[in-house]
C-alpha cells in the first residue's frame, strides 16, 4: 500500500534525523532515572511507614508512574521539532508531494514511539537491580501502553505546534496541561493516601488509569481485570490524538 | 497548462480579513516562462501557493497541468514542482538524502529516485554534495538543491517563488541559465520575482501584479513599449525656475505629462534623441539654466509606474498576506 512505505520514508528519515542529534532523547530519559535514583530510596522509607498503600513493592507502585511521565514528557514538545522544520520550508516541501497527509504524520509519530520505547526498556532496566520485581508479560504489555500513550501525546503536540506555529507559545500551552495531568495522575505518590477531593479530581484524569493499569501490570501480570480501564483509555486517547494530528496535517495544505 | 479564472484568496487578520489575491486570472502555455512582477506584499507567494495545493482559494477556480485544482488536487500535486521562498532543506539533513526522499514521496519507487536525484544534482553542478547536511552548503548550493528539490521527480510544471533572492549576481546568472535549459527541455516555469531584471531577462511573458491584481501583462518589450518611450529628467540649476520648466516640457509634440519632484522634471516621450535639441533650446530661451539631463530607456519599473503610479521599490509595502494591519496603502 502506497500510505505504508510512505509512512516507512518518513519513519526512515525522521529516525536518521534524530540518530544524528541523540542529546535529545538522552535528556528526555535522564529525568525519570533521577528521580529513580535520587526520589525512589526515600520513597521506599516512606512506604514502609505509610498505610493505605496499593499492594506492592515501592518500586512497582513508583516506576508505572515514572513511564507515564516518560511517555508524557517525552513526546509531549516534539511539537518543538515540527515548528523549526516549518520554518525551515520543509513541512511545505513535503505537503506538495501526492504523500498522504496522515503518512507524514504517522512517520513521525512512529519515530517518537520507538525512541519512547527504547527509553522504557532502559527505564524499566535500571530499576531492576534497586528492587523491581515484575512479570514479564506484565511489563512488555506496560512497555506497549507507554508507546501508545506517547504515540497520541505525539500527534496532538504536533497539531498543536502546526497551529500556533510559534515555540513561545507552545512552551507555556504544553506546560499548563502537562503539569497538572501529571501531578493529578498518582505517579510519585498513589492517590490512594490523597485526601478525598484531590481523589476524585485524579479519578477524571485518564493517565491516573493508565498508572494503575500499568501497576496491575507489573504486579499481577497482563490478564487481570484491573488493567482494562487504563487500557482502553490508552487506545481512545490514541485514537483522539491521531485523529487531530491528520486532521491538523490536512489543514497545512488545504 | 494553467487556465485560472478569478482567484481570490481572504485572510482573517485580526484587524479584520485581508485580501491578499483579488480576482486573478492566469493562462500560461506549455514551455513558457512566466514571470509574476510586483512590491512585497502585492499576492505573488499566494497567487502560487493556491496555484501549487497549499492554500485553499477562497474563490475561483482552476485547472493546472490537466487537472482541476479545487476536485484534484492529488492529480496536480504529481504533476507539479514547487520551490518556496526562503529555502526548503532541513539543515541536519544530508543534501542527497534529503533529494532521495523527495523523489520518492512523488511517487518514485527506490531504483528509480536514486539516479534521478543524482542526474538532477549532476544538471544543477551540485554533483559531489550528497554526504554534506544542507546547513553546509553556500547559499548559491544551497537554492540550487531548492530547486533540484522540486524538479527532481520530472514535473512539467515548476513554481518557483522568488528563485535567487539573497543570491550574489554570479549565482542568479547561473541559476537563470539552468532555468533555460530546463526550459529547453520541455519545462514549464512561473516564477515570482521582485527583480526587474529577473523578470526581463528571464521571463516570456511578465505579469504585473499589485495589490492582488494583475495591472498589466505581455512581454516584457510589449509592456516597455506601452509605456511611451524614454523617460527624460531635467535637472534644474534653479527649483524657482520649476514651473516655466514644466511648462516648456509640457508644450512639447507627444511628450506625457511632466511631474515636479524638487528640482527634478520628469516626463517620457518617444524618440528623446530628436527633441532633445528644440527643447534645450527652448528651456534656454525661457531662462532654465540645467544643470544636467538624464535619459533612461524604459524599464519595467517604469511599466510598473505607468500602471500603478508608484515605483516598484517606493518604500516597504505592509506585507498583505501575513500581517494584515488597517490601513494598507491606498485602501
Amino acid at each position: 500500500m502506497i500510505f505504508l512505505r510512505e509512512t516507512w520514508i518518513v519513519l526512515v528519515r525522521s529516525l536518521r534525523l534524530s540518530l544524528r542529534t541523540p542529546a535529545w532523547a538522552l535528556l528526555s530519559l535522564v529525568q525519570p532515572l533521577l528521580y529513580l535514583a535520587l526520589f525512589g530510596p526515600l520513597l521506599e522509607r516512606v512506604v514502609t511507614a505509610t498505610p493505605d498503600l496499593p499492594p506492592g513493592n515501592t518500586w512497582q507502585i513508583f516506576v508505572p508512574g515514572l513511564l507515564v511521565q516518560l511517555g508524557l514528557f517525552g513526546t509531549a514538545f516534539v511539537g518543538f521539532g515540527i515548528i523549526a522544520e516549518s520554518r525551515a520550508g520543509v513541512i511545505d516541501r513535503l505537503h506538495v508531494t501526492p504523500a498522504h497527509r496522515s503518512a507524514l504524520l504517522l512517520g513521525r509519530v512512529l519515530r517518537d514511539v520507538l525512541v519512547l520505547q527504547v527509553q522504557a526498556v532502559l527505564l524499566v532496566g535500571a530499576a531492576l537491580p534497586l528492587g523491581l520485581r515484575l512479570r514479564w508479560q506484565g511489563a512488555l504489555l506496560a512497555i506497549v501502553l507507554v508507546g501508545l500513550l506517547g504515540a497520541a501525546f505525539a500527534s496532538l503536540s504536533y497539531a498543536v505546534a502546526l497551529a500556533l506555529k510559534s515555540e513561545d507559545a507552545l512552551a507555556p500551552t504544553l506546560n499548563g496541561v502537562t503539569l497538572p495531568l501529571l501531578l493529578l495522575s498518582g505517579i510519585l505518590l498513589p492517590m490512594t493516601i490523597a485526601p478525598r477531593w484531590l481523589r476524585i479530581l485524579s479519578r477524571a484524569n485518564p493517565l491516573s488509569h493508565v498508572v494503575d493499569a500499568i501497576r496491575a501490570c507489573f504486579r499481577d501480570g497482563p490478564l487481570t481485570s484491573d488493567v482494562l480501564p487504563g487500557t482502553a483509555w490508552t487506545l481512545a486517547l490514541v485514537l483522539f490524538g491521531l485523529l487531530i494530528g491528520t486532521r491538523t496535517f490536512q489543514r497545512e495544505s488545504a | 497548462m494553467i487556465h485560472a479564472c478569478a482567484l481570490r484568496r481572504t485572510f482573517s487578520a485580526r484587524s479584520g480579513p485581508v485580501e491578499a489575491v483579488s480576482g486573478i486570472d492566469l493562462d500560461v502555455g506549455p514551455g513558457e516562462i512566466v514571470g509574476f512582477l510586483g512590491p512585497n506584499g502585492a499576492g505573488k507567494t499566494t497567487t502560487l501557493r493556491m496555484l501549487s495545493t497549499l492554500l485553499r482559494p477562497t474563490s475561483g477556480r482552476a485547472t493546472v497541468a490537466g487537472h482541476d485544482l479545487l476536485r484534484d488536487r492529488w492529480g496536480v500535486r504529481r504533476a507539479i514542482g514547487y520551490v518556496a521562498q526562503g529555502g526548503t532543506t532541513h539543515p541536519d539533513a544530508r543534501a542527497g538524502e534529503e533529494i532521495v526522499d523527495q523523489a520518492r514521496l512523488h511517487g518514485l519507487p527506490k531504483a528509480r529516485a536514486v539516479p534521478a536525484a543524482a542526474g538532477t544534482l549532476e544538471r544543477l553542478g551540485l554533483e559531489g554534495i550528497g554526504d554534506r547536511p544542507c546547513r553546509s552548503l553556500s547559499g548559491g548550493q544551497r537554492r540550487r538543491l531548492d530547486i533540484a528539490l522540486g524538479i527532481v521527480h520530472g514535473p512539467r510544471l515548476v513554481f518557483l517563488d522568488e528563485p535567487t533572492t539573497g543570491l550574489d549576481p554570479r549565482a542568479r546568472a547561473k541559476l537563470w541559465d539552468h532555468i533555460r535549459d530546463l526550459r529547453g527541455q520541455g519545462t514549464t516555469f512561473v516564477l515570482t520575482t521582485h527583480y526587474l531584471e529577473e523578470a526581463d531577462a528571464l521571463s516570456d511573458r511578465v505579469v504585473v501584479v499589485d495589490h492582488g491584481r494583475i495591472v498589466a501583462s505581455g512581454t516584457p518589450r510589449d509592456l516597455k513599449r506601452q509605456v511611451a518611450g524614454d523617460a527624460v529628467t531635467l535637472v534644474l540649476s534653479e527649483r524657482t525656475r520649476a514651473g516655466e520648466a514644466l511648462r516648456i516640457a509640457g508644450s512639447l509634440d507627444g511628450a506625457s505629462r511632466p511631474t515636479a519632484d524638487g528640482g527634478r522634471i520628469r516626463f517620457h516621450v518617444p524618440a528623446s534623441s530628436t527633441i532633445l535639441p528644440g527643447l534645450l533650446r527652448d528651456l534656454d530661451s525661457g531662462g532654465v539654466d540645467l544643470d544636467g539631463v538624464e535619459v533612461h530607456r524604459p524599464t519595467l519599473d517604469d511599466v510598473f509606474r505607468a500602471f500603478t503610479g508608484r515605483s516598484l521599490h517606493a518604500g516597504p509595502q505592509p506585507d498583505r498576506a501575513t500581517s494584515g494591519t488597517s490601513g494598507t496603502s491606498g485602501t
